[in-house]
């Protein structure tokens, strides 16, 4: 066990890599740093002489992969592929526009973050799963028939009108909760509930009628018409049977979200003013603020790759079948 | 003079390429028969109706040109504008054009903020002045009711009238050549649809039916401008979506080795970068690029085109793997199967079975990816705009249009019918999408069918 999973991290380092030549061919090969200071620099203050000061101070004016200048082993080192995209993997993502440490926001961010994420993800697996076992046990009835039109609908409305709607319904109309902020400690409580709802709202379609497929597969299969052919009650089937089996897939499927709880939900926060990830990364696009943009990727994607060595953990940790060589 | 952007071309040639592809498909049995059961399934056809009226009008807002300047003097060279327009804008030249203040409610005769008036005898005072188009013809605002209603009925009976037309044309061509697909749903909705239409045109000629926004402009002119850069977007992203995912998955599945590994590595790493941060920075870049970039774009209708080019360039690069990993799947199972076994054993090259045995036996695979990828691509385009990495601002969309209400909802009385056009419009296209596409998918599924024979034999 331990060795599979040792093994299976040992995969995701090439994967990395990858991703580390992604960004940095994005944020330095397609444009030139040259490029990028024009841009935040605007152009009516754009000389030759404040575009080098912008580069010393974020530490771009050195060669992209090679310094032939530099002594020894510098010659490597003293670029920017070193410095600014190797030293990713230590997680030192370096400063924002505003001089903060990039790492120790993401420190302090990423809890009202997984505050908001995490029982998104709860409630709204619980609210998915329990809502499509109910179409499947209805299967082919009216009830069965709306339920999937309830979710074809849902589904089609943009999560922007899910934010603004609920917002002013639950806020202005009815004035029960804050429409947005944010406050530590138990007071978060009374700020994250709305985002909650809306978010399990959002996501409520899609999972659903996935879920309702997974659960008519498994009611598919053979064991299930054994178990009907001996007498069990449907009731007895679907909840003893089929609900065990097809949890298997889902919860599987859902492992590899996870880790990304972490990054939070970039419009929603923003919405509700959450001071999360996501609302930092909007904030960071919106300034054109390349650093933070660029740790974002990165960090989002080691969370990724957490998650699939996650799932595949779990498969093995769920199915027998599945060998760990 | 018509002047056609990059994407009208790239538009039309797209909507050329799927009309070769209708016909490819109707020489076909294998593949004219998954046709022919979506279009038996009425949900589809009704779904397919509402595709086609936004198709039109996104069609129509794809032929751009660059009016004539009036003539200065007799014998002067004719001047065209720099700005150009398309063939919708030039039909909804007075919603265009008839500007307001600012806001006003859907319907209204009166301004929705109030504004110093003279007073016919001298002096001011605070009220809400008459709008300058929104109807303006009438004498009495008391007569608004009674004008709406007669601009209604006639709309209706209008839009009554070319429907049974339609319907009677229909029964005489469409009905005898296919007379087993869902006609009935069709027709229910394209009545539904002309009528709609009708009585928003006929009223759309003295009031704003949905209003105005905060500069004055009309917000349904918004809406109908919004339908082309939706359309645009979902559709266009194919372009790349389809030779990446195709290419990748088959050479990685029928080459299997070294190509496979290749690929798989490729489309794992991008695909476990998150797509909106991966999109975001990418927009970001091109961003930098068109401003560091100023001469290649001498129009601002330019750099928005290149911009919306852009965008569906970088959707589809980011959106391949999916394809690409399905695709795969489907060509390492063909590429086992007997009949390209022995195609191998002959010494048919690789270029020719992979055109005349694995391509055809992955097309169903692609349509029914292409189509589901539709309305999430519609959908990603608001959230897109929304936070600023979407189209150009210039541009409108329906991101935009939220983007530019979303502070409306907080006023008191507060200013609903911006979201609300946004909404109803995209709804009733992702909408018909979703519905096209799972009509789409079990139609093409082979799963499907085996379950379907099955029920049939007992």
């Amino acid at each position: 066990m331990l060795a599979y999973t040792v093994r299976r991290a040992l995969y995701a380092i090439p994967i990395l890599i990858g991703i580390n030549l992604v960004t940095f061919a994005l944020f330095f090969l397609v444009n030139t740093p040259d490029d990028m200071a024009r841009m935040q620099l605007g152009a009516k203050r754009v000389t030759p002489e404040a575009i080098e000061k912008w580069k010393a101070q974020r530490g771009y004016d050195r060669p992209l992969l090679w310094n032939g200048a530099a002594p020894g082993a510098e010659k490597f080192s003293d670029t920017i592929f070193f410095a600014k995209s190797l030293r990713l993997f230590t997680l030192d993502f370096g400063r924002a526009e505003d001089n903060r440490d990039i790492a120790r926001e993401i420190r302090t961010r990423m809890w009202p973050s997984l505050a908001l994420a995490l029982p998104v993800f709860l409630v709204g697996l619980a609210v998915n799963v329990s809502f499509a076992l109910g179409m499947a046990f209805f299967r082919a009835s009216v009830i069965d028939l709306w339920g999937v039109v309830l979710c074809v609908v849902l589904m089609s409305i943009s999560t922007l009108f899910y934010i603004i709607g609920g917002q002013y319904l639950i806020a202005k109309l009815w004035r029960l909760v804050p429409i947005s902020g944010y406050a530590g400690g138990l007071d978060a409580l009374r700020f994250l509930i709305l985002p909650v709802i809306v978010g399990v709202v959002g996501a409520f379609g899609a999972g659903a009628r996935l879920y309702r497929t997974l659960f008519l597969e498994e009611m598919a299969k053979d064991y299930v018409r054994t178990a009907r052919a001996k007498g069990l009650a449907e009731r007895v089937v679907l909840f003893r049977h089929v609900l065990k089996n097809a949890l298997i897939p889902i919860l599987t499927g859902v492992v590899v979200v996870i880790p990304s709880l972490f990054l939070g939900s970039l419009i929603t926060e923003s919405f509700f003013g959450i001071p999360g990830l996501g609302s930092y990364t909007i904030d960071a696009i919106q300034a054109q603020d390349f650093a933070v943009v660029r740790a974002m990727v990165f960090i989002g994607s080691v969370l990724y790759i957490v998650g699939l060595v996650l799932t595949d953990l779990s498969y093995t940790l769920v199915d027998p079948r599945v060998r760990f060589d | 003079m018509l002047f056609l952007l990059p994407s009208d071309v790239l538009v039309w040639l797209l909507v050329i390429a799927v009309a070769v592809f209708a016909l490819y498909c109707s020489r076909r049995p294998h593949l004219a028969a998954p046709w022919a059961r979506v279009f038996r399934n009425r949900a589809a056809m009704a779904a397919a109706v509402f595709l086609c009226a936004y198709l039109l009008v996104g069609l129509l807002d794809s032929v751009h040109y660059r009016p004539r300047l009036p003539v200065a003097a007799p014998n002067a060279p004719v001047v065209y504008a720099v700005g150009v327009r398309s063939l919708l804008d030039r039909l909804l030249t007075p919603l265009r054009t008839q500007l307001e203040k600012t806001y006003s409610a859907p319907l209204a005769t009166h301004l929705f903020q109030k504004e110093l008036v003279r007073a016919p005898g001298g002096g001011t005072w605070r009220a809400f002045p008459r709008l300058r188009y929104g109807g303006a013809h009438l004498e009495v605002v008391s007569a608004r009711g009674r004008d709406l209603a007669q601009r209604a009925l006639g709309g209706a009976g209008a839009a009554l009238l070319l429907w049974l037309l339609a319907v009677a044309a229909a029964r005489r061509t469409l009905l005898r050549r296919w007379p087993e697909a869902a006609w009935g749903a069709a027709g229910a909705a394209l009545g539904a649809l002309l009528v709609v239409a009708g009585v928003v045109a006929a009223l759309a000629t003295g009031y704003h039916v949905l209003g105005t926004d905060r500069v004055g402009n009309d917000v349904l002119y918004q809406a109908l401008k919004s339908i082309r850069t939706s359309l645009v977007i979902g559709t266009l992203t194919t372009l790349v979506l389809l030779p990446l995912g195709v290419g990748a998955g088959i050479a990685a599945g029928y080459f299997k080795r070294r190509v496979d590994d290749v690929v798989q590595y490729v489309y794992t790493t991008l695909s476990s970068i998150p797509a909106v941060l991966l999109i975001a920075a990418s927009v970001l870049m091109v961003q930098v690029y068109v401003d560091t970039h100023p001469a290649l774009f001498p129009t601002s209708a330019q750099r928005a085109d290149f911009r919306l080019l852009s965008l569906c360039a970088i959707l589809g690069g980011v959106g391949w793997t999916s394809l690409a990993r399905l695709v795969r799947g489907e060509a390492l199972k063909l590429s086992e199967l007997d009949y390209v076994q022995a195609a191998q054993a002959f010494g048919v090259s690789h270029a020719r079975i992979v055109t005349r045995h694995i391509l055809p036996n992955v097309a169903h695979i692609v349509v029914i990816t292409l189509v589901l990828e539709f309305s999430s691509l519609v959908l990603a385009e608001a959230v897109l705009s929304y936070i600023g990495v979407g189209v150009d601002p210039s541009t409108i969309s329906f991101g935009t249009m939220i983007n530019a209400a979303r502070l409306e909802m907080a006023r008191d009385p507060m200013v609903w019918w911006s979201l609300g056009a946004a909404f109803i419009f995209m709804l009733a296209l992702v909408l018909a999408a979703n519905l096209f596409a799972d009509a789409v998918r079990d139609g093409f599924d082979p799963r499907v069918r085996v379950g379907a024979v099955r029920e049939a034999a007992g």
